[in-house]
């Protein structure tokens, strides 16, 4: 972890200036320092916002990303979560929860004969779309499934 | 401190399956305690995989991961016997490595 990093990070999140760093394209977190968190992505309160954080912009629906999920889920606390991508070269995929208060779940890179096939277990607040990110040959596609939640776990 | 995780790595085929139970509280800093003051968040934000000394995985985790996260990857090219490292951190800077042997 870089220290000072984090501390300008921190401190530049406060006066807001991280902000407007990354609306005019200046400060992309994941192309400076690949393993350091994306602090950007996984606080946006909004779908897009996260997209833009992860770089991805508004992916392409692809069928062979493929993601399982189940329709229902009684508990919102735990909501199992797989994603396998048959797109070629795939490098990394990213889970979001489109109603949570932050969507970006997590994102995974892939190297030395990782295979694109990734499981977690979510939160989910209410019942939203869960939608998957793959990035492959540098584009970025995406497919998406409803979960209805019926206790949510993300509240107190 | 954190418990030790639990991880399982087999062979199967051609390909390995790792799976990994980490056990955090994973609080997202919006739930709220008997007297109704906010739990501050505490939750893993990075994770690796290194098996046989190479990076595999290099995962980034948010709030909305569950509590007690458990991951499951896939890859091709291990042996059995190969070293699989798997490392974590979170907001607080408390960290945890476990490692197992493929199996």
């Amino acid at each position: 972890m870089n220290t000072t990093r984090r501390t300008v990070l921190k401190s530049a999140t406060a006066s807001g200036v991280l902000a407007g760093l990354i609306a005019a394209g200046a400060l992309r977190p994941t192309q400076v320092l690949a393993a350091d968190w994306n602090k950007a992505a996984f606080e946006a309160h909004d779908t897009a916002g996260a997209l833009k954080g992860i770089g991805a912009g508004t992916p392409a629906e692809s069928k062979d990303l493929i993601l399982k999920v189940p329709d229902i889920a009684e508990n919102g606390a735990v909501v199992p979560v797989d994603v396998v991508s048959n797109i070629p070269n795939t490098s990394s995929i990213s889970i979001l929860v489109d109603k949570n208060p932050s969507p970006l779940c997590a994102h995974f890179d892939f190297a030395n004969g990782a295979l694109a096939d990734v499981s977690a277990r979510l939160k989910m607040g209410q019942t939203s779309l869960v939608k998957a990110v793959a990035k492959a040959d540098g584009k970025f596609y995406t497919a998406q499934k409803e979960v209805k939640v019926t206790v949510g776990g993300c509240g107190g | 401190m954190a418990d030790p995780m639990k991880i399982r790595a087999q062979l199967k085929g051609d390909v390995t399956e790792v799976r990994i139970l980490m056990g955090h509280a994973m609080e997202t800093g919006q739930r709220k305690d008997a007297a109704g003051k906010t739990i501050p968040p505490h939750f893993i934000q990075s994770m690796t995989v290194d098996v046989g000394g190479k990076k595999v995985i290099d995962g980034q985790i948010g709030t909305s991961v569950s509590r007690n996260p458990v991951f499951g990857f896939k890859m091709k090219g291990a042996k059995v016997g190969d070293k699989v490292v798997v490392s974590w951190i979170d907001n607080k800077g408390d960290k945890r490595t476990d490692e197992v042997a493929v199996a």
